[in-house]
């Protein structure tokens, strides 16, 4: 597929890119960028005049759901929504029915994306077997299926020992550990951010502290043990002081943060509204700043969404009962863009977090427009307006917080591999 | 001035103005209960099902015999005899009972907030008997009338709630009416059961002893300890609790010499109350029942629209 995508302002982070450029594309790579390029033999043209021309977007935390749990939702529909938001790559949970804890799980979530998907997805295996936190998985044989890294997303790996070996297993196969830092005994039987909200909404609490203290274990284990490590969607002041802290020390610590963690405060669960119930629970203002101040100073890396798609018979439930997780890939430019906006980060800095800095944690080779790169690439227009409405969304699930709710700010075009397979 | 909510779930919903016509509609149900015959046929024609999800005897009883008295008819519904032990949901359920068109769900539930989920499904009145953590509203309407008997107003009353807050919907909706009313609360609880930034709910001081809480107070209310919480993590046993924050006739001398003493029931003697305390001058719990079945008539009454004559 040939394209020329002229007058938008190209930002690459990757190669200190911002200007009104051209980008020519030629049999799905990305061929060079400059002024008043020819376009390309057969080369079909983008006007992308006042639009933002960047490295297709990377959300290296999401839940796509298949196999085994495809009535929330399937690799083609969570693909198709993650191009809708601008999204050309995304990076799996293993929380999938069986669990991506071997080969054969993980080739089949590779050779479907590429059959049928949207997005390129690249999957991240378990760190134990089952994600029961027991046995280490088979890291190198996952590493060769095509496992980006391991994780046991939304079931922490309590025991210390046993982390500690994955750290160091993990660091011998050259595969990335990502930790939901969640300390269970403290967590406990919580549905929501302790705090006054809960007190008032008589909710079982979700104290701070433990995630600070999940985070604070790993992020020593990862200094004792010299090896990466990357804390999923951190949420709170505590432990962004831990995270940043280490990282001062030179610890090989990354992390993410998710668009509702910088957005909302616990007061959305006001009304006992289960669509701001998730794991991590949405914390508290004071929280929210630190966000923004971690997104700011360069302590949290990477914008990830933590797309948890869940029925709605899962959702339309009592409060304690409604899983945990919300839909975030068609909503997570918009309100990262506002971080732009309210001058927290700069339109690069901003497309450093959703791309580039996602694709070298994970060792992919995206997030740049570099010729001779795989074009992927997102068209973003920074104005256009729009209302988050379940009929609109792509995903299977409707379980989002803003619905209603007025959005500015999307993706115009989303290109895979030089194909066009998102246009608003 | 009429009453405008179509569900009474939380006092934290409701205005000043909207608990005073609710108590005041209760002084005026408190004749008909003391008449030899006790019924008059103001909810005639109207049916109300007790849902009810947690055990109860008292609260369920008091709104079985309110709902008599005005002459509603009642069905009584607990889980072991429902669809619930089959796995249907709430939504499910209230769907099948609104198609047998009742005026009013009563509901207890175990699920803080269960109540708002239901009125997002049901058409008819939804009055909480309990939910979860969360709120009690005829129990705290029960509590502000037994106080306002006795000192004929609710305004610049020192009251004391002393226990398990962090677990209590019967504290939150306490609470919740009593500062809005003009009272001035006073929580003491060991800091295992005093839930965080508690004192953001209105005129509300937490204390660091029961001793500062109870002092020169005009009301104590005494919350029921769950024996279960025995043990675990939030108390090392009903002995330590006694003797910190029971209530005995010993401590209940830095009340107010005429302060009365109030407990939502049932009772633990011996562990947050003692017997001679349950049992003394100053206990008004058997009042609080006894205005328990005015409050819910009340509560019925508005909640169906209506108007005192």
């Amino acid at each position: 597929m040939n394209l020329l995508i002229r007058n938008g302002r190209v930002i690459d982070p990757s190669q200190g890119i911002d200007d009104t450029l051209d980008v020519a594309v030629e049999n799905g790579l990305v061929k060079e960028i400059g002024k008043g390029l020819k376009a390309p033999a057969g080369a079909e043209t983008i006007d992308a005049a006042g639009n933002y021309v960047v490295p297709g977007l990377v959300d290296m935390h999401v839940h796509l759901r298949d196999p085994g749990l495809e009535y929330k939702e399937d690799i083609v529909s969570g693909t198709r929504a993650a191009a809708a938001g601008g999204f050309t790559s995304v990076a799996c949970m293993p929380n999938t029915k069986p669990v991506i804890d071997n080969k054969a799980v993980a080739s089949y979530i590779i050779a479907k994306s590429r059959a049928e998907g949207f997005a390129n997805v690249f999957p991240i295996g378990s760190i134990t077997y089952g994600s029961n936190g027991e046995r280490l998985a088979e890291m190198g044989e996952l590493k060769e299926s095509g496992c980006v890294a391991v994780s046991d997303d939304g079931r922490p790996v309590v025991n210390a020992e046993l982390m500690r070996r994955a750290l160091e297993y993990a660091r011998g196969m050259g595969i990335l550990v990502i930790s939901h830092a969640e300390d269970l005994s403290l967590v406990g039987e919580g549905v929501m951010n302790e705090g006054f909200t809960s007190t008032e909404l008589g909710l079982k609490g979700i104290p701070s502290v433990a995630e600070d203290i999940a985070t604070a274990r790993d992020v020593m284990l990862a200094e004792y043990t010299r090896s990466p490590l990357h804390i999923a969607h951190v949420s709170t002041r505590g432990s962004l002081r831990i995270i940043r802290e280490a990282k001062g020390r030179g610890v090989q610590v990354t992390c993410e943060t998710a668009p509702h963690y910088f957005s909302l405060t616990d007061d959305a669960v006001r009304g006992y509204n289960t669509n701001a119930k998730m794991n991590p629970p949405l914390r508290e203002a004071d929280d929210v700043a630190a966000v923004k101040e971690a997104l700011k100073d360069g302590t949290i890396d990477a914008i990830a969404t933590d797309h948890a798609p869940h029925h709605i018979d899962e959702k339309d439930v009592e409060f304690n009962v409604a899983m945990n997780g919300i839909v975030g890939l068609e909503t997570s430019l918009p309100l990262s863009l506002k971080l732009v906006e309210e001058k927290v980060l700069t339109l690069p800095q901003l497309i450093e977090k959703m791309a580039c800095k996602p694709a070298s944690i994970l060792g992919i080779d995206r997030g740049t427009l570099k010729a001779g790169a795989v074009a992927d690439i997102t068209v973003i227009d920074p104005a256009v307006e729009w209302t988050v409405a379940a009929e609109n969304l792509a995903s299977k699930s409707k379980n989002s917080p803003w619905l209603g709710e007025k959005m500015k700010g999307g993706a115009a075009y989303t290109i895979l591999g030089g194909k066009i397979v998102y246009k608003r | 001035m009429g009453f405008k909510h179509k569900d009474i779930i939380a006092l934290r919903d409701l205005t000043k103005e909207d608990m005073e016509l609710l108590l005041s509609t209760a002084e005026s149900m408190r004749e008909i209960n003391s008449r030899d015959i006790k019924k008059v046929p103001t909810l005639r024609g109207k049916t109300i099902i007790n849902l009810f999800y947690e055990a109860s005897t008292r609260t369920r009883t008091s709104f079985e015999i309110a709902a008599k008295r005005l002459s509603a008819d009642t069905v009584n519904i607990s889980p072991s005899t429902s669809s619930a032990t089959k796995g249907e949901t709430l939504a499910d359920t209230a769907l099948n009972l609104l198609s047998m068109k009742p005026d009013i769900i009563v509901m207890r539930h175990a699920v803080s907030g269960a109540h708002y989920f239901l009125t997002q499904k049901v058409s008819c009145s939804v009055i909480n008997a309990g939910d979860g953590a969360h709120e009690h509203p005829s129990q705290g309407l029960l509590d502000m009338l037994t106080i306002k008997d006795k000192y004929g107003r609710l305004d610049g009353l020192k009251v004391a709630i002393v226990g398990d807050i962090t677990h209590s919907r019967v504290a939150r909706s306490d609470i919740q009416g009593l500062t809005k009313m003009g009272s001035h609360v006073f929580l003491a609880g060991p800091p295992t059961m005093v839930p965080p930034a508690v004192e953001r709910l209105g005129n509300v001081t937490a204390c660091a002893t029961m001793k500062e809480a109870i002092q020169d107070a005009d009301v104590v209310i005494m919350l029921r300890i769950q024996q279960e919480r025995q043990g675990k993590t939030l108390m090392p046993n009903a002995r330590e609790y006694s003797r910190y924050f029971g209530l005995n006739p010993e401590n209940l001398k830095l009340a107010k010499p005429d302060a009365i003493v109030m407990h939502p029931g049932p009772i633990n003697r011996g562990v947050e109350m003692s017997s001679y305390v349950v049992d003394g001058p100053r206990s008004h719990v058997l009042k609080q029942v006894e205005n328990g079945v005015a409050v819910r008539m009340a509560m019925l009454y508005h909640v169906c629209g209506g108007e005192l004559e």
